[in-house]
């Protein structure tokens, strides 16, 4: 029992820490917290979802065409709404980010309606691998799998490429960057198009699990707001934990103490990390100047 | 623009014989309307008055004292089962049970305000976020409240009188709004509105001042709440059913999009944005039975999109007035409402 909630809640902590990822890359550049983070990957798992299944294309065309879709959205919405708000504050930065999220979920609502839809997965849920006294499906691996490759490679982006020394430094101080010859505008789009994918992929691994509807990604936007809290929103590795960590909390909280109640382990969490570290577990604690 | 001169004249309701003027026809011609509009204008118009009060609630958080929140629904659903369930459960007068419903309401704003001291900004969004979704799960998986599928309000009486159709409600409803709105006004001229305000502009030097931050921000979540509960708890009975599902993440968005439409930090614009926007969104909510533009939108839909979905359209156009004022006007309707009185003031310049 134990160690099948904690399997579950591992491939369930993997979409966690995805969203959580996509949602500190922008937060870290564009210091607003994406509130259309879910929508965005939301219609990209409709727009492989209209390619797979109503154009009837291959699982890797469409896949593919989903990541572009979902590339090219978040540089429309970075380059066309973002950029416009001159001197903008962190309240019109939400707000922005809050009409997006409107914007978005009107849009599939009017195209797809409330329907609920299956997305053809190429890898079972129901076939199982035995671990002794827990069993694990060959999605949950694929979906555990495909996140560790992401990190790795995120990891790999940040750490040797230059675009990617050249996000750091953006994040860092804009100013500087800039001096240093980094067309920071640049860089803001790339990020918005970055987070914009690694959601759409969350959300087509999240789509054969639950059901494809608009409001697919309601909740683990919260969820991924809450993993990202925990692990701290300035930390990419502390967002990944704490995804993993969040999803397997929730799990052992559904199965041992209330099923009914599991949704609200999120909420609980962002309140209790707030109120003690506001910070994030896994991140230095950032003073504000007067 | 206008020149005070002391104390009392920058507390006055209101400030010229004017506004008297202006504030007098507004009564009566509040007064006056159910007995000349056609029917579905009334429950318009009280839909109206629930949001003004609601929009007006969240400007005193939102607008006057700068913490954002987006989980207001949670609020909202909180005054309408607290109002619900105090009168079928116990019994209570619906006076009373609007209060208790609203207080409790209230109670929750002030639980919520606890960790609201030490966020800021973008975290305070994502707690306040969390809360509404929660709230709305909660409800949906207790019993008590009717679970899914939701609860309907009992017959609403207040005193011998019994109150059924729209028109009757449309007297109670415009009559709170009305007063709690006269309320949130006053409340922002006197010392508690003044603090409010200089934690908006700047907390720290707010509480060097002497303003005690835990008192009044807690206090500005409270109050904020309990706005937010009265119309809750009128929605109920407007709507005459109740369901977790119509509490969403989706409304506490637009109950911020009110706001900022209408105009953060005026109560004026509160309650042109709270009218403005729920015209348009009972509007959109038919918009293929509009002229011409219905019937292109019924055959883009049925070329391109899907013809149920239609309604959503009011989605998508709230989503780009938010980001558009945001861009372009900041103050929203309230200072296109500014500019134009300077701009026939001051008119041949």
């Amino acid at each position: 029992m134990f160690l099948q909630l904690v399997i579950s809640g591992i491939s369930f902590g993997s979409l966690y820490a995805l969203v959580a990822l996509a949602m500190v890359i922008i937060y870290k550049t564009s210091e607003v917290p994406n509130f259309g983070q879910g929508e965005m990957s939301m219609l990209s798992t409709f727009v492989a979802y209209a390619l797979l299944v109503t154009h009837s294309h291959s699982f890797i065309f469409s896949f593919i065409g989903a990541l572009l879709f979902a590339a090219a959205l978040g540089i429309f919405l970075e380059f066309v709404f973002l950029r416009r708000a001159k001197d903008p504050n962190i309240l019109s930065l939400i707000l922005i980010t809050l009409g997006f999220q409107m914007m978005l979920y009107g849009l599939a609502s009017w195209k797809w309606g409330a329907d609920q839809r299956d997305l053809p997965f190429p890898v079972s849920d129901f076939d199982v691998i035995n671990l002794g006294t827990a069993v694990i499906s060959y999605l949950n691996i694929a979906t555990i799998l495909i996140t560790l490759v992401l990190m790795f490679m995120l990891f790999l982006f940040f750490k040797y490429t230059k675009v990617g020394i050249a996000m750091k430094a953006t994040q860092q101080n804009v100013m500087a960057a800039r001096i240093n010859g980094i067309r920071t505008n640049r860089i803001l789009s790339l990020t918005w198009a970055m987070s914009s994918m690694i959601g759409a992929v969350a959300g087509i691994l999240l789509a054969p699990i639950a059901t494809l509807d608009p409001n697919l990604m309601l909740d683990p936007l919260l969820k991924g707001f809450a993993a990202a809290v925990l692990g701290g929103m300035t930390t990419l590795v502390g967002a990944a934990l704490g995804g993993y960590m969040l999803g397997v909390i929730e799990n052992l909280f559904g199965g041992y103490i209330s099923l009914e109640f599991k949704s609200v382990v999120a909420f609980g969490i962002i309140v209790l990390v707030l109120c003690f570290k506001p910070s994030g577990l896994f991140a230095k604690h950032y003073v504000r100047k007067v | 623009m206008d020149m005070k001169r002391d104390y009392y004249e920058d507390i006055q309701l209101l400030d010229s014989r004017i506004l008297w003027f202006w504030f007098i026809m507004l009564v009566a011609s509040l007064a006056i309307f159910p007995f000349l509009a056609p029917n579905y204008y009334i429950y318009m118009a009280n839909y109206m008055a629930i949001h003004v009060i609601v929009t007006v609630g969240l400007n005193i958080l939102v607008g006057y004292t700068g913490q954002i929140s987006l989980g207001h629904a949670g609020f909202f659903a909180i005054g309408a089962y607290g109002t619900v369930l105090s009168m079928t459960a116990l019994h209570l007068p619906f006076p009373i049970a609007l209060l208790a419903g609203a207080f409790i309401a209230a109670f929750f704003g002030f639980i919520l305000g606890l960790p609201a001291l030490r966020l800021e900004g973008p975290y305070l969004a994502i707690a306040t976020l969390g809360f509404g979704m929660a709230i709305t799960q909660v409800i949906g998986r207790w019993q008590v409240f009717g679970g899914r599928m939701g609860i309907e309000a009992p017959d609403l009486s207040i005193g011998s009188y019994i109150l059924e159709s729209d028109r009757q409600l449309y007297f109670l409803i415009v009559t709170v709004a009305f007063l709690l709105t006269l309320a949130a006004r006053n409340l922002m001229k006197t010392r508690v509105g003044r603090a409010f305000i200089a934690i908006r502009d700047s907390d720290i030097a707010a509480e060097t001042m002497g303003v005690n931050l835990t008192f009044y921000k807690t206090l500005a979540f409270a109050v904020s709440a309990f706005y937010a509960g009265i119309a809750g708890g009128l929605m109920a009975f407007l709507l005459g059913f109740i369901n977790p599902s119509s509490f969403n993440f989706i409304l506490s968005i637009y109950f911020l999009a009110f706001v900022i439409v209408g105009g953060l930090g005026s109560i004026f614009g509160s309650i042109m944005g709270g009218v403005f926007m729920t015209w348009l969104m009972l509007t959109l909510d038919k918009v293929q039975e509009l002229p011409y533009l219905g019937s292109i939108l019924i055959t883009f839909s049925e070329r391109w999109m899907n013809l149920t979905g239609l309604p959503n359209i009011a989605s998508i156009i709230f989503g780009l007035i938010v980001v558009l004022l945001v861009v372009f006007e900041p103050l929203g309707l309230y200072g296109f409402w500014i500019r134009t009185k300077i701009y026939w003031k001051t008119w041949p310049f």
